[in-house]
Protein backbone atom coordinates (compact mmCIF):
# COMPACT_ATOMS: atom_id res chain seq x y z
CA UNK A 1 0.00 0.00 0.00
CA UNK A 2 1.26 3.49 -1.17
CA UNK A 3 2.35 5.85 1.43
CA UNK A 4 -1.02 8.20 0.19
CA UNK A 5 -3.11 5.54 0.99
CA UNK A 6 -1.79 4.37 4.48
CA UNK A 7 -2.08 8.08 5.85
CA UNK A 8 -5.28 8.81 4.10
CA UNK A 9 -6.74 5.15 5.70
CA UNK A 10 -5.54 6.76 9.21
CA UNK A 11 -7.45 9.49 9.06
CA UNK A 12 -10.49 8.09 7.78
CA UNK A 13 -9.70 6.24 11.66
CA UNK A 14 -9.44 9.08 13.24
CA UNK A 15 -11.94 11.36 11.94
CA UNK A 16 -14.65 8.79 11.89
CA UNK A 17 -13.73 6.83 14.88
CA UNK A 18 -14.09 3.84 12.92
CA UNK A 19 -12.31 -0.04 13.10
CA UNK A 20 -9.16 0.04 10.68
CA UNK A 21 -9.98 -3.02 9.05
CA UNK A 22 -13.29 -1.41 7.80
CA UNK A 23 -11.72 0.65 5.96
CA UNK A 24 -11.42 -1.15 2.92
CA UNK A 25 -10.50 0.65 -0.53
CA UNK A 26 -14.12 0.51 -1.70
CA UNK A 27 -15.93 1.50 1.94
CA UNK A 28 -18.07 4.50 0.95
CA UNK A 29 -17.75 7.41 4.46
CA UNK A 30 -21.44 8.19 4.58
CA UNK A 31 -22.65 4.67 3.43
CA UNK A 32 -20.43 2.37 5.24
CA UNK A 33 -18.73 4.05 7.86
CA UNK A 34 -21.32 6.16 9.48
CA UNK A 35 -20.43 9.53 7.83
CA UNK A 36 -23.21 12.09 7.66
CA UNK A 37 -22.60 14.97 5.39
CA UNK A 38 -20.84 17.54 7.69
CA UNK A 39 -17.90 14.59 8.09
CA UNK A 40 -17.36 14.24 4.77
CA UNK A 41 -16.92 18.27 4.59
CA UNK A 42 -14.40 17.73 7.60
CA UNK A 43 -12.37 14.75 6.15
CA UNK A 44 -11.87 16.78 2.68
CA UNK A 45 -10.37 19.55 5.15
CA UNK A 46 -8.50 16.61 6.47
CA UNK A 47 -6.62 15.18 3.19
CA UNK A 48 -6.51 19.04 2.19
CA UNK A 49 -4.66 20.09 5.10
CA UNK A 50 -2.64 16.93 5.31
CA UNK A 51 -1.20 16.41 1.93
CA UNK A 52 -1.17 20.48 0.92
CA UNK A 53 -3.65 20.16 -2.00
CA UNK A 54 -6.68 22.24 -2.58
CA UNK A 55 -9.63 20.13 -3.02
CA UNK A 56 -11.98 21.88 -5.01
CA UNK A 57 -15.67 21.88 -4.36
CA UNK A 58 -16.62 20.05 -6.94
CA UNK A 59 -14.20 17.67 -6.87
CA UNK A 60 -14.92 17.11 -2.91
CA UNK A 61 -18.21 15.84 -4.03
CA UNK A 62 -17.23 12.99 -6.51
CA UNK A 63 -14.80 11.77 -3.49
CA UNK A 64 -17.36 9.31 -1.78
CA UNK A 65 -15.05 6.35 -0.92
CA UNK A 66 -11.53 5.71 0.19
CA UNK A 67 -10.10 4.93 -3.31
CA UNK A 68 -11.87 8.11 -4.25
CA UNK A 69 -9.48 9.73 -1.99
CA UNK A 70 -6.39 8.12 -2.50
CA UNK A 71 -6.88 8.36 -6.30
CA UNK A 72 -7.47 11.85 -6.54
CA UNK A 73 -4.59 13.29 -3.82
CA UNK A 74 -1.92 10.51 -6.07
CA UNK A 75 -3.15 12.15 -8.81
CA UNK A 76 -2.74 15.74 -7.68
CA UNK A 77 0.58 15.00 -5.85
CA UNK A 78 1.84 12.99 -9.73
CA UNK A 79 0.94 16.36 -11.52
CA UNK B 1 -51.89 15.94 48.32
CA UNK B 2 -53.66 19.21 47.42
CA UNK B 3 -52.99 21.02 44.67
CA UNK B 4 -52.33 25.21 45.28
CA UNK B 5 -51.75 28.32 43.26
CA UNK B 6 -49.59 27.53 40.16
CA UNK B 7 -51.24 24.03 39.80
CA UNK B 8 -54.79 24.55 40.55
CA UNK B 9 -57.31 23.54 38.39
CA UNK B 10 -54.09 22.87 35.93
CA UNK B 11 -51.89 19.82 35.13
CA UNK B 12 -49.20 19.92 38.40
CA UNK B 13 -46.04 19.40 37.19
CA UNK B 14 -43.11 17.19 39.47
CA UNK B 15 -39.51 15.96 39.20
CA UNK B 16 -38.92 12.64 38.31
CA UNK B 17 -35.04 13.01 37.72
CA UNK B 18 -32.28 14.97 38.37
CA UNK B 19 -28.52 14.93 36.88
CA UNK B 20 -25.93 17.60 37.70
CA UNK B 21 -22.32 18.11 36.85
CA UNK B 22 -20.16 20.34 39.15
CA UNK B 23 -16.72 21.49 40.36
CA UNK B 24 -18.09 19.18 43.57
CA UNK B 25 -17.95 16.36 40.52
CA UNK B 26 -20.03 14.15 38.35
CA UNK B 27 -23.60 12.59 40.50
CA UNK B 28 -26.22 14.57 42.06
CA UNK B 29 -25.76 12.03 45.53
CA UNK B 30 -21.84 12.95 45.17
CA UNK B 31 -22.44 16.90 44.92
CA UNK B 32 -25.04 16.64 47.66
CA UNK B 33 -23.06 14.96 50.27
CA UNK B 34 -19.67 16.89 49.27
CA UNK B 35 -21.68 20.27 49.63
CA UNK B 36 -23.62 19.14 52.97
CA UNK B 37 -20.19 17.88 54.56
CA UNK B 38 -18.93 21.75 53.86
CA UNK B 39 -16.12 20.77 50.88
CA UNK B 40 -15.74 23.06 48.05
CA UNK B 41 -14.85 22.94 44.71
CA UNK B 42 -12.21 25.58 44.03
CA UNK B 43 -9.08 25.67 42.59
CA UNK B 44 -6.29 27.46 40.88
CA UNK B 45 -7.27 27.47 36.79
CA UNK B 46 -5.68 24.69 35.57
CA UNK B 47 -7.46 24.15 31.86
CA UNK B 48 -5.15 27.18 30.53
CA UNK B 49 -2.74 29.68 31.51
CA UNK B 50 -4.14 31.89 33.61
CA UNK B 51 -0.74 34.17 34.92
CA UNK B 52 -1.46 37.19 33.18
CA UNK B 53 -4.98 37.90 34.38
CA UNK B 54 -6.29 39.24 37.99
CA UNK B 55 -8.43 36.64 38.94
CA UNK B 56 -6.79 33.21 38.71
CA UNK B 57 -9.37 30.86 40.60
CA UNK B 58 -12.23 28.64 39.19
CA UNK B 59 -14.33 25.75 40.15
CA UNK B 60 -13.56 23.52 37.18
CA UNK B 61 -15.26 20.14 36.99
CA UNK B 62 -12.68 17.48 37.80
CA UNK B 63 -10.88 15.01 35.44
CA UNK B 64 -10.60 11.61 36.56
CA UNK B 65 -12.52 8.31 36.41
CA UNK B 66 -16.25 7.51 36.36
CA UNK B 67 -16.49 5.84 39.30
CA UNK B 68 -14.34 8.71 41.76
CA UNK B 69 -17.02 11.57 40.41
CA UNK B 70 -14.80 12.66 37.66
CA UNK B 71 -15.22 13.15 33.91
CA UNK B 72 -14.44 10.78 31.90
CA UNK B 73 -15.52 11.96 28.51
CA UNK B 74 -15.08 9.08 26.56
CA UNK B 75 -17.32 7.01 28.93
CA UNK B 76 -20.20 9.30 28.03
CA UNK B 77 -19.65 10.54 24.27
CA UNK B 78 -18.05 8.74 21.65
CA UNK B 79 -14.83 10.52 20.77
CA UNK B 80 -15.86 11.03 17.23
CA UNK B 81 -18.63 12.88 18.69
CA UNK B 82 -16.74 14.93 21.00
CA UNK B 83 -15.06 17.47 18.34
CA UNK B 84 -18.60 18.24 17.31
CA UNK B 85 -19.42 19.98 20.32
CA UNK B 86 -18.56 22.53 22.47
CA UNK B 87 -17.57 21.79 26.05
CA UNK B 88 -20.73 23.61 27.40
CA UNK B 89 -22.24 20.36 25.44
CA UNK B 90 -20.24 17.63 26.93
CA UNK B 91 -21.52 18.95 30.19
CA UNK B 92 -25.11 19.17 29.62
CA UNK B 93 -25.03 16.15 27.90
CA UNK B 94 -23.42 14.14 31.23
CA UNK B 95 -25.66 16.16 33.39
CA UNK B 96 -29.10 15.19 30.88
CA UNK B 97 -27.80 11.20 30.64
CA UNK B 98 -27.81 10.94 34.58
CA UNK B 99 -30.81 12.83 35.01
CA UNK B 100 -32.66 10.60 32.35
CA UNK B 101 -31.73 7.52 33.30
CA UNK B 102 -32.83 8.43 37.22
CA UNK B 103 -36.17 9.29 36.07
CA UNK B 104 -36.89 6.00 33.84
CA UNK B 105 -38.60 7.69 31.53
CA UNK B 106 -37.73 5.48 28.17
CA UNK B 107 -40.69 6.68 25.88
CA UNK B 108 -41.20 3.59 23.67
CA UNK B 109 -44.31 4.82 21.29
CA UNK B 110 -44.12 7.46 18.66
CA UNK B 111 -46.92 9.44 20.31
CA UNK B 112 -44.67 9.28 24.11
CA UNK B 113 -41.65 10.55 22.11
CA UNK B 114 -43.50 13.16 20.85
CA UNK B 115 -44.71 14.39 24.12
CA UNK B 116 -41.79 14.75 25.84
CA UNK B 117 -39.36 17.77 24.99
CA UNK B 118 -36.40 19.32 26.02
CA UNK B 119 -35.41 22.82 27.09
CA UNK B 120 -31.93 23.32 28.13
CA UNK B 121 -29.90 26.32 27.94
CA UNK B 122 -26.63 28.23 28.76
CA UNK B 123 -25.67 32.09 29.58
CA UNK B 124 -22.94 31.77 26.82
CA UNK B 125 -22.75 28.79 24.98
CA UNK B 126 -19.04 27.83 23.50
CA UNK B 127 -17.15 30.74 24.18
CA UNK B 128 -14.13 28.46 23.68
CA UNK B 129 -15.14 27.07 20.31
CA UNK B 130 -15.82 30.53 18.56
CA UNK B 131 -12.50 32.26 20.57
CA UNK B 132 -10.55 28.75 18.46
CA UNK B 133 -12.42 29.77 15.17
CA UNK B 134 -11.60 33.38 15.86
CA UNK B 135 -8.15 32.65 15.51
CA UNK B 136 -8.11 30.61 12.67
CA UNK B 137 -9.89 33.18 10.52
CA UNK B 138 -7.44 35.71 12.33
CA UNK B 139 -4.67 33.62 10.76
CA UNK B 140 -6.46 33.79 7.47
CA UNK B 141 -7.63 30.24 7.25
CA UNK B 142 -10.93 30.85 6.78
CA UNK B 143 -11.22 27.92 4.48
CA UNK B 144 -10.30 25.70 6.94
CA UNK B 145 -12.87 26.33 9.29
CA UNK B 146 -14.67 23.30 11.12
CA UNK B 147 -17.60 22.55 9.74
CA UNK B 148 -18.71 21.67 13.33
CA UNK B 149 -17.90 25.41 15.05
CA UNK B 150 -21.77 26.24 14.08
CA UNK B 151 -23.26 23.62 15.68
CA UNK B 152 -20.55 23.70 18.41
CA UNK B 153 -21.17 26.45 19.65
CA UNK B 154 -24.92 27.20 19.00
CA UNK B 155 -26.58 27.79 22.52
CA UNK B 156 -29.85 25.43 22.00
CA UNK B 157 -27.60 22.71 20.87
CA UNK B 158 -27.43 20.49 24.12
CA UNK B 159 -31.19 20.21 23.80
CA UNK B 160 -30.53 19.53 20.24
CA UNK B 161 -28.48 16.66 21.09
CA UNK B 162 -30.20 15.43 23.74
CA UNK B 163 -33.40 15.20 21.80
CA UNK B 164 -31.67 13.32 19.27
CA UNK B 165 -29.55 10.74 22.02
CA UNK B 166 -33.14 9.98 23.45
CA UNK B 167 -35.50 10.47 20.35
CA UNK B 168 -37.41 12.73 22.12
CA UNK B 169 -39.77 14.87 19.66
CA UNK B 170 -41.64 17.27 22.04
CA UNK B 171 -40.74 20.82 22.15
CA UNK B 172 -37.03 21.49 21.44
CA UNK B 173 -36.19 24.54 22.53
CA UNK B 174 -33.38 26.88 24.98
CA UNK B 175 -33.56 29.69 27.15
CA UNK B 176 -30.48 32.46 27.46
CA UNK B 177 -30.86 34.85 30.15
CA UNK B 178 -27.02 35.29 31.15
CA UNK B 179 -27.46 34.46 34.65
CA UNK B 180 -30.67 33.30 35.30
CA UNK B 181 -31.54 30.50 31.90
CA UNK B 182 -31.11 27.64 34.34
CA UNK B 183 -34.47 28.87 36.93
CA UNK B 184 -36.37 30.12 33.49
CA UNK B 185 -35.58 26.90 31.74
CA UNK B 186 -37.14 24.77 34.58
CA UNK B 187 -39.62 27.47 35.20
CA UNK B 188 -40.92 27.38 31.28
CA UNK B 189 -40.55 23.78 30.78
CA UNK B 190 -42.90 23.65 33.58
CA UNK B 191 -45.69 26.05 32.14
CA UNK B 192 -45.33 24.14 28.70
CA UNK B 193 -46.41 20.51 30.53
CA UNK B 194 -49.15 22.54 32.57
CA UNK B 195 -50.13 24.36 29.20
CA UNK B 196 -50.68 20.71 27.60
CA UNK B 197 -47.48 21.34 24.58
CA UNK B 198 -45.91 18.00 26.36
CA UNK B 199 -46.19 15.78 29.22
CA UNK B 200 -42.10 15.38 30.22
CA UNK B 201 -39.78 17.95 29.46
CA UNK B 202 -35.33 17.59 30.11
CA UNK B 203 -35.10 20.93 31.24
CA UNK B 204 -32.28 22.82 32.85
CA UNK B 205 -29.09 24.73 31.61
CA UNK B 206 -25.03 23.96 30.93
CA UNK B 207 -21.96 26.26 31.06
CA UNK B 208 -18.11 26.27 30.67
CA UNK B 209 -16.95 29.70 30.47
CA UNK B 210 -13.76 29.05 32.33
CA UNK B 211 -11.39 30.07 29.33
CA UNK B 212 -9.44 32.96 28.74
CA UNK B 213 -12.57 34.83 26.90
CA UNK B 214 -14.59 34.44 29.78
CA UNK B 215 -12.36 34.92 32.70
CA UNK B 216 -10.73 37.76 31.15
CA UNK B 217 -14.25 39.21 29.96
CA UNK B 218 -15.53 38.76 33.56
CA UNK B 219 -12.52 40.50 35.21
CA UNK B 220 -12.93 43.45 32.67
CA UNK B 221 -16.27 43.68 34.30
CA UNK B 222 -14.77 44.16 37.40
CA UNK B 223 -16.83 40.91 38.04
CA UNK B 224 -14.82 38.08 39.70
CA UNK B 225 -12.75 37.82 42.80
CA UNK B 226 -9.18 38.20 42.69
CA UNK B 227 -7.82 39.07 46.34
CA UNK B 228 -7.62 34.79 46.75
CA UNK B 229 -5.69 33.52 44.23
CA UNK B 230 -3.63 31.87 46.52
CA UNK B 231 -6.58 30.55 48.79
CA UNK B 232 -8.99 29.73 46.08
CA UNK B 233 -10.85 27.75 48.72
CA UNK B 234 -12.15 31.16 50.36
CA UNK B 235 -12.82 33.23 47.13
CA UNK B 236 -16.56 32.31 47.16
CA UNK B 237 -17.90 34.40 50.19
CA UNK B 238 -21.33 35.19 49.98
CA UNK B 239 -22.38 37.93 52.36
CA UNK B 240 -19.36 37.90 53.79
CA UNK B 241 -17.60 41.86 54.48
CA UNK B 242 -13.99 40.70 52.87
CA UNK B 243 -16.09 39.17 49.39
CA UNK B 244 -14.77 40.68 46.12
CA UNK B 245 -16.17 39.21 43.24
CA UNK B 246 -18.21 35.80 42.11
CA UNK B 247 -15.94 32.75 41.08
CA UNK B 248 -16.18 31.16 38.31
CA UNK B 249 -17.42 27.57 38.37
CA UNK B 250 -18.68 25.00 35.20
CA UNK B 251 -20.94 22.63 34.68
CA UNK B 252 -24.55 21.43 34.26
CA UNK B 253 -27.86 20.93 36.10
CA UNK B 254 -30.72 18.99 34.36
CA UNK B 255 -34.47 17.58 35.63
CA UNK B 256 -36.81 15.91 34.16
CA UNK B 257 -40.04 17.43 34.56
CA UNK B 258 -43.48 15.40 34.49
CA UNK B 259 -46.76 15.84 34.87
CA UNK B 260 -47.94 14.48 37.58
CA UNK B 261 -50.59 11.79 36.44
CA UNK B 262 -48.25 10.44 33.68
CA UNK B 263 -45.59 10.35 36.61
CA UNK B 264 -47.86 8.56 38.84
CA UNK B 265 -49.37 6.08 36.21
CA UNK B 266 -45.97 4.66 35.46
CA UNK B 267 -44.89 4.47 39.35
CA UNK B 268 -42.02 7.01 38.97
CA UNK B 269 -39.93 8.58 42.17
CA UNK B 270 -41.11 11.74 42.76
CA UNK B 271 -38.79 14.32 44.00
CA UNK B 272 -40.53 17.55 44.31
CA UNK B 273 -43.62 19.48 42.46
CA UNK B 274 -43.00 22.73 40.82
CA UNK B 275 -45.81 24.89 42.71
CA UNK B 276 -44.54 28.46 41.87
CA UNK B 277 -42.52 30.67 38.96
CA UNK B 278 -42.56 34.09 38.83
CA UNK B 279 -39.98 36.50 36.50
CA UNK B 280 -38.93 40.33 36.17
CA UNK B 281 -36.88 42.67 34.47
CA UNK B 282 -35.06 45.81 36.85
CA UNK B 283 -35.09 48.05 33.41
CA UNK B 284 -32.52 49.52 35.12
CA UNK B 285 -28.59 48.35 33.90
CA UNK B 286 -27.05 46.07 31.54
CA UNK B 287 -24.67 44.67 35.25
CA UNK B 288 -26.10 46.32 38.37
CA UNK B 289 -29.04 45.09 40.02
CA UNK B 290 -31.50 48.59 41.03
CA UNK B 291 -31.67 49.74 44.51
CA UNK B 292 -33.54 47.04 47.30
CA UNK B 293 -32.91 44.51 44.07
CA UNK B 294 -36.97 45.78 43.32
CA UNK B 295 -36.83 43.32 40.63
CA UNK B 296 -35.52 40.44 42.40
CA UNK B 297 -37.98 41.46 45.06
CA UNK B 298 -40.70 41.14 42.55
CA UNK B 299 -39.93 37.94 40.83
CA UNK B 300 -40.00 36.39 44.04
CA UNK B 301 -43.47 37.90 45.37
CA UNK B 302 -44.98 36.79 41.32
CA UNK B 303 -43.70 33.47 42.48
CA UNK B 304 -45.19 33.39 45.99
CA UNK B 305 -48.37 34.83 44.50
CA UNK B 306 -48.42 31.71 41.07
CA UNK B 307 -48.18 29.32 44.08
CA UNK B 308 -51.00 30.52 45.93
CA UNK B 309 -48.91 30.57 49.36
CA UNK B 310 -47.62 33.44 51.93
CA UNK B 311 -43.97 33.80 52.45
CA UNK B 312 -44.38 32.21 55.94
CA UNK B 313 -45.03 28.76 53.81
CA UNK B 314 -41.41 28.61 52.86
CA UNK B 315 -38.72 27.60 54.72
CA UNK B 316 -35.71 27.55 52.81
CA UNK B 317 -34.12 30.38 49.55
CA UNK B 318 -31.31 28.85 47.81
CA UNK B 319 -30.34 32.81 47.03
CA UNK B 320 -28.62 33.75 44.07
CA UNK B 321 -25.40 35.37 46.45
CA UNK B 322 -22.55 35.16 43.77
CA UNK B 323 -20.22 36.54 46.56
CA UNK B 324 -20.67 40.24 44.91
CA UNK B 325 -21.71 43.83 46.34
CA UNK B 326 -25.37 42.65 44.90
CA UNK B 327 -25.40 39.92 47.80
CA UNK B 328 -26.90 42.58 50.58
CA UNK B 329 -29.37 43.73 48.21
CA UNK B 330 -30.73 40.60 47.57
CA UNK B 331 -30.87 39.66 51.26
CA UNK B 332 -32.60 43.49 51.56
CA UNK B 333 -35.40 42.07 49.00
CA UNK B 334 -35.74 38.94 50.50
CA UNK B 335 -36.60 40.43 54.35
CA UNK B 336 -38.64 43.04 52.53
CA UNK B 337 -40.99 39.94 51.07
CA UNK B 338 -40.85 37.82 54.18
CA UNK B 339 -41.17 40.82 56.81
CA UNK B 340 -41.68 39.45 60.65
CA UNK B 341 -41.52 36.01 58.61
CA UNK B 342 -37.48 36.89 57.49
CA UNK B 343 -36.68 34.98 61.43
CA UNK B 344 -37.98 31.83 61.06
CA UNK B 345 -36.46 31.47 57.69
CA UNK B 346 -33.12 29.84 56.31
CA UNK B 347 -31.52 31.16 53.25
CA UNK B 348 -27.60 30.08 51.48
CA UNK B 349 -25.83 30.58 48.99
CA UNK B 350 -24.36 27.25 47.52
CA UNK B 351 -21.91 29.04 45.38
CA UNK B 352 -19.78 29.31 48.39
CA UNK B 353 -18.86 25.68 47.56
CA UNK B 354 -19.29 25.54 43.54
CA UNK B 355 -18.82 29.04 42.37
CA UNK B 356 -21.14 30.92 40.28
CA UNK B 357 -21.98 28.37 36.93
CA UNK B 358 -23.74 31.36 35.23
CA UNK B 359 -26.44 29.86 32.73
CA UNK B 360 -26.16 26.29 34.74
CA UNK B 361 -26.30 27.93 38.04
CA UNK B 362 -30.64 27.92 38.66
CA UNK B 363 -30.81 24.36 37.46
CA UNK B 364 -28.09 23.00 39.98
CA UNK B 365 -29.52 24.83 42.95
CA UNK B 366 -32.73 23.98 42.08
CA UNK B 367 -31.19 20.12 42.60
CA UNK B 368 -29.70 21.11 45.60
CA UNK B 369 -32.78 22.57 47.08
CA UNK B 370 -34.93 19.80 46.38
CA UNK B 371 -32.32 17.27 48.39
CA UNK B 372 -32.64 20.11 51.21
CA UNK B 373 -36.16 19.35 50.80
CA UNK B 374 -36.08 15.60 50.96
CA UNK B 375 -33.21 15.40 53.65
CA UNK B 376 -34.57 18.22 55.63
CA UNK B 377 -30.96 19.77 55.76
CA UNK B 378 -30.19 23.44 54.81
CA UNK B 379 -26.70 23.44 53.04
CA UNK B 380 -23.93 25.91 54.59
CA UNK B 381 -23.04 29.00 53.48
CA UNK B 382 -18.97 28.85 53.31
CA UNK B 383 -16.59 31.65 54.57
CA UNK B 384 -19.36 34.00 55.80
CA UNK B 385 -16.77 34.91 58.72
CA UNK B 386 -18.16 38.08 58.77
CA UNK B 387 -21.59 39.44 57.51
CA UNK B 388 -21.31 42.69 56.16
CA UNK B 389 -24.24 43.61 57.78
CA UNK B 390 -26.52 41.42 59.95
CA UNK B 391 -29.80 40.03 59.47
CA UNK B 392 -32.38 38.02 61.18
CA UNK B 393 -32.50 35.34 58.31
CA UNK B 394 -29.96 32.16 59.35
CA UNK B 395 -27.52 32.39 56.44
CA UNK B 396 -25.88 28.98 57.47
CA UNK B 397 -22.42 30.13 58.06
CA UNK B 398 -19.78 27.20 57.36
CA UNK B 399 -22.16 23.78 58.27
CA UNK B 400 -25.08 22.34 57.42
CA UNK B 401 -28.45 22.53 59.72
CA UNK B 402 -30.88 20.16 59.96
CA UNK B 403 -34.22 21.97 59.64
CA UNK B 404 -37.84 21.37 58.68
CA UNK B 405 -37.88 22.03 54.83
CA UNK B 406 -41.09 21.00 52.78
CA UNK B 407 -41.34 24.40 50.58
CA UNK B 408 -38.19 26.22 48.79
CA UNK B 409 -37.41 29.53 46.78
CA UNK B 410 -34.41 29.39 44.59
CA UNK B 411 -33.59 32.58 43.06
CA UNK B 412 -31.31 33.40 40.18
CA UNK B 413 -30.72 36.97 38.62
CA UNK B 414 -28.71 37.95 35.29
CA UNK B 415 -27.09 40.66 33.36
CA UNK B 416 -29.81 42.55 31.39
CA UNK B 417 -31.51 42.85 34.85
CA UNK B 418 -34.03 39.61 34.24
CA UNK B 419 -34.88 38.12 37.16
CA UNK B 420 -36.25 34.22 37.76
CA UNK B 421 -37.60 32.57 41.11
CA UNK B 422 -38.87 29.16 41.06
CA UNK B 423 -40.35 27.65 43.79
CA UNK B 424 -40.79 24.00 44.89
CA UNK B 425 -42.34 21.33 47.48
CA UNK B 426 -42.00 18.22 48.31
CA UNK B 427 -44.92 15.41 47.40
Amino acid sequence: MSEIADKVKKIVVEHLGVDESKVTPDASFIDDLGADSLDTVELVMAFEEAFSVEIPEDAAEKITTVKDAIDYIEKQKAA
Amino acid sequence: MQSTGLTSGQRRVVVTGMGIVSPLGLGVERNWSRLVAGENGFGRISSFDASDLPAQVAGEVPAGPTESGGLTLSDWIPVKDQKKMDRFIHLGLVAATEAVEDSGWKPESEEDRCRTGVMIGAGIGGLQTIYEASVTVKEGRARRLSPFFIPSALINLVSGHVSIKYGFKGPNHSVVTACATGVHAIGDAARMIMLGDADVMVAGGAEAAVCPLGIAGFCSAKALSTHFNDTPEKASRPWDRDRDGFVMGEGAGIVVLEEYEHAKARGAKIYAEVIGYGMSGDAHHITAPAAGHEGAFRAMQNAVRSAGLTPADIQYVNAHGTSTMADDLELDAVERLFGDDARNLAMSSTKSATGHLLGAAGAVEAIYSILAIRDNVAPPTLNLDNPSRESVIDRIAHTAQERRIDTILSNSFGFGGTNASVILRGV
